[in-house]
């Protein structure tokens, strides 16, 4: 069993948490992303996410049936919020129920790892300064040569 | 008294014309009913020409009116006979005081969207004109130029002095000159050979014919197109094809190689063939968690 959901409202883990409760599993391991204070140097004061949402959902749900399928797991859901986050609240929420805590660490990791780097999303800072900018874009697009930004960005 | 300060003077409202009024001597045939893609040039140029004005006209001889391939569209009839094309753009002016001129030949088959943008883009509405620089001879191209209001009091004496060539008006005016994006959209179809040799080109490029095809924009593309979708017409036989004409209307920075393109919700190749009614996804480099 798996899901890939958006949602635009405080997501709350304990209610996600019980999704994933299933007999057989004596493992489970989550991981959370909140909305932190500072990026690359600047106080950021909030941030805004969009999301090319029919194919991320789709891609969403292929990054978890490849966890279910490679680690073994056997629950594993994804929660990312979309719309105007303050600092400190849940942007993303991984988790992942297993037989044993070895597959359920390696597939939550696996899973945000994967949602980060395929899923169209977008996040854009807002700084204490004033200024704001969409994440690995606009340094990009201002600065070095394009080559140099054609790998996939590790953050 | 308001709060705000005065604005600058704003450029006067765009009107298209196009000059669908000649004789088609050297054609043997009328060039406004001569068919690219399976659609009289009148049809395609008046569909390019709408998406960039605010009210577009056909200009015809006063002997023109009832022909039905002219008659789709609104017109403007010429008040002046045997002076060329400056009698369409004379008589739109009269028509219409107040309103810039987007003059347009109905000779000009490869036309294409970035060349129109450009002009209306970087349209001076101070000087005289905006024209483009023949990629041929280094000229101005009088009939895919913008007229501003001002231009018609020199117009008017110019051709009452007998002067009825519009490239010599254009080159005694105060004309700003754009370099084509794309140095064949103003090449011009006269001869039955002209005609024969390009409709062989066309056919040797099977993406040629144009398409529908719905963009949509995210994150910074979006905030730098200014809008989140559009549904266009276009010659571009592949997303790279596309990504390079929309840049040239929205100046995005985003290099296509940090981009990736999903068409109809799925992750696909630079390279895919585009197809009509193909809906399109340019997505920037992304950011979730």
């Amino acid at each position: 069993m798996s899901t890939f959901r958006f949602v635009r409202a405080p997501v709350e883990p304990e209610r996600l948490r019980a999704q994933l409760a299933d007999p057989g599993c004596g493992g489970y391991a989550a991981f959370e992303g909140w909305v932190r204070d500072h990026n690359e140097g600047a106080a950021v004061r909030r941030l805004e996410y969009e999301a090319f949402e029919v194919l991320a959902v789709r891609e969403g749900e292929r990054i978890l049936a490849e966890a279910l399928d490679r680690f073994g797991v056997t629950r594993a859901a994804c929660v990312h919020r979309l719309g105007d986050l303050a600092v400190g609240e849940l942007a993303v929420w991984v988790g992942v129920s297993a037989p044993h805590r070895d597959e359920a660490f390696a597939a939550c990791r696996y899973i945000i790892d994967e949602v980060k780097h395929r899923l169209p999303i977008w996040k854009k800072e807002h700084y204490l300064s004033g200024d704001s900018g969409w994440v690995n874009c606009e340094r990009c697009a201002a600065g070095a040569p394009a080559a140099a930004h054609a790998h996939p960005h590790r953050d | 008294m308001s709060a705000h300060p005065a604005p600058r003077t704003e450029a006067a409202p765009l009107y298209g014309l196009l000059l669908a009024g000649g004789r088609s001597t050297r054609m043997g045939r009328d060039k406004a009913a001569l068919a690219y893609d399976g659609k009289p040039q009148l049809e395609r140029a008046m569909a390019l020409l709408q998406r960039h004005v605010a009210r577009a006209f056909v200009s015809v001889r006063a002997d023109q009116t009832a022909d039905p391939l002219r008659a789709r569209y609104p017109q403007i009839a010429d008040t002046r006979a045997d002076i060329g094309p400056v009698a369409g753009l004379l008589a739109a002016q009269e028509r219409h005081p107040g309103v810039a001129w987007l003059v347009l030949a109905c000779d000009l088959p490869l036309l294409d969207e970035s060349t129109l943008a450009q002009l209306v883009r970087e349209r001076a509405p101070q000087r005289t004109a905006t024209a483009f620089r023949s990629s041929h001879d280094g000229l101005p191209e009088p009939l895919c130029a913008i007229y501003e209001p001002h231009s018609h009091g020199p117009l008017a004496a110019s051709v009452a002095r007998g002067r009825h060539c519009p490239r010599k008006f254009l080159l005694s005016s105060d004309v700003r000159l754009l370099d084509e994006p794309n140095p064949r959209a103003l090449d011009n179809v006269n001869t039955a050979t002209e005609y024969g040799a390009l409709m062989n080109e066309l056919r040797a490029q099977p993406g040629a014919a144009d398409k529908r095809i719905t963009v949509q924009y995210y994150a910074l593309l979006r905030e730098q197109a200014g809008r989140r979708e559009e549904a266009l017409a276009t010659a571009a036989r592949t997303p790279r094809e596309l990504y390079a004409e929309l840049s040239g209307r929205y100046h995005f920075t985003l290099a296509p190689e940090m981009l990736r393109v999903a068409i109809n919700a799925e992750f696909r190749d630079w390279s895919t063939p585009l197809a009509d009614g193909d809906a399109v996804v340019f997505i920037p480099p992304v950011a979730g968690g």
